[in-house]
């Protein structure tokens, strides 16, 4: 591994989303985003629903994360994600479905409505569809 | 002896169901290719989360949690997760035989949450309780179903009405071996120090930082860790389900072949000692006009 690169793993539970050694990158932290640089200190963190923006050999792109946990150790980095996409592979079309549902959803206001979940679901959608506008 | 008739009759009946059984079993061996990928997919995650929980609990040393919690148990809840369809040999059976012992052996009251039409079926025939039950998920809508069921136990759990929930269901060990097995997702068990450190001991040198905190970060952990052990269970089930049935249509063809030859032998005497009467009977007839 060469002094300045940090390999980053993306996994989620339907596979490995990317693995590949990076420059730089800044994830959505619980406690607002942080940047990680190659010999970043051992650290554990929770994500919030967000984007990540990571630098490759000069080249920038950004993947959408639905939450999860960042682990970093020996300038590795791991990406622990329920679900996480590259935001040129975002299906459009269906988190416009999502958010539409879940707006519904919140409307609706049925007496059992997880309006956590629902809502959690509605920023979901948001933050895919803000990702695939603006890359 | 059958009549000619009926043995042809019966050889077409078995041809017909071979190529039943032969086209069943080539769908499940390409459902099963696919579940069987998916399990795989879904281990790199498994392991890393099953890491940094380890990695949590030793660096952060006894951090207390209610998930965490072990409760003198009054109330236990099996998830059993089976298949919706039949046709797959033992499959189904073995997962609710080993249910009705764990059953039978718990000495505290107990519900079930039954995944699958099958277990669901027998236990409510059974009179068994019956909390909540799970039917027809989706080939794309199975994490979604393993969090559902998380946040339901996790509830339940946290309101105390269940005091221990276990997991029951067929571990996908290879196509022809799926064996059942009972885990135990609640109070969770982080994996121990020996297990996270196996093959990684400066886990526990290394000194983590934790944002924003241990405690928050294992409130997050804990819950996907236990979504991660259903989820994976589910795959594993229908991986196994699929690898069942494909047997149990393998083994059906393969007898469909034994019986249509086994008939066409019969059909084949019959016919022959029906020639030969009739020859017998020409060959009298002729000696006697003589």
């Amino acid at each position: 591994m060469s002094e300045n690169k940090q390999r980053l793993e993306i996994v989620t539970p339907q596979g490995k989303v990317f693995s590949e050694e990076v420059d730089f990158l800044v994830a959505p932290g619980a406690e607002g985003e942080l940047g990680i640089l190659p010999n970043h200190a051992a650290l554990i963190t929770s994500l919030n629903i967000g984007i990540m923006r990571i630098e490759q050999d000069g080249k920038k792109f950004k993947v959408f994360v639905s939450g999860g946990f960042l682990n970093v150790r020996n300038s590795k980095v791991t990406v622990l994600a329920t679900a996480a996409e590259r935001t040129e592979e975002i299906d459009v079309a269906r988190a416009e479905a999502a958010k539409q549902r879940a707006e519904d959803r919140i409307a609706a206001g049925s007496p059992d409505l997880d309006l956590a979940r629902a809502e959690l679901a509605l920023q979901r959608a948001i933050t895919r569809i803000k990702a695939a506008s603006e890359k | 002896m059958a009549s000619l008739r009926d043995l042809r009759r019966r050889i077409r009946a078995t041809e017909n169901m071979q190529q039943i059984t032969k086209a069943m079993k080539a769908v499940s061996a390409a459902k099963m290719r696919r579940a069987q990928e998916a399990v795989t997919l879904a281990r790199p995650y498994s392991k890393r989360i099953k890491n940094v929980l380890g990695g949590v609990a030793v660096a952060s040393g006894g951090v207390r949690h209610p998930l965490l919690e072990v409760r003198e148990p009054k109330k236990t809840a099996f998830v059993v997760l089976t298949a919706d369809r039949g046709l797959c040999g033992g499959f189904n059976s073995n997962i609710i035989r080993r249910t009705t012992q764990e059953v039978q052996g718990v000495k505290t009251e107990f519900t079930l949450l039954a995944v699958g039409r099958k277990g669901r079926d027998f236990f409510r025939r059974r009179g068994f309780e019956i909390a909540k039950e799970y039917i027809g998920i989706g080939d794309d809508a199975q994490y979604a179903a393993a969090r559902d069921i998380t946040s339901y136990v996790i509830d339940k759990y946290s309101a105390e009405e269940y005091d221990e929930v276990y997991l029951i269901y067929s571990q996908f060990i290879n196509v022809l071996v799926q064996k059942p097995i009972k885990v135990k997702i609640l109070p969770a068990e982080p994996p121990t120090e020996e297990g996270a450190a196996g093959k990684e001991k400066e886990t526990q040198k290394v000194p983590y930082i934790f944002e924003p905190s241990a405690e928050a970060v294992l409130a997050e952990l804990l819950p996907k860790y236990i979504e991660n052990a259903i989820y994976q269970g589910l795959l594993e089930t229908k991986a196994g389900f699929y690898s069942a049935q494909m047997t149990a249509m393998e083994n059906a063809t393969q007898n469909a072949s034994e019986m249509i030859d086994n008939l066409t032998l019969t059909m084949n005497r019959a016919r022959q000692a029906q020639i030969t009467k009739e020859i017998s009977e020409i060959v009298g007839g002729a000696a006697a006009l003589e």
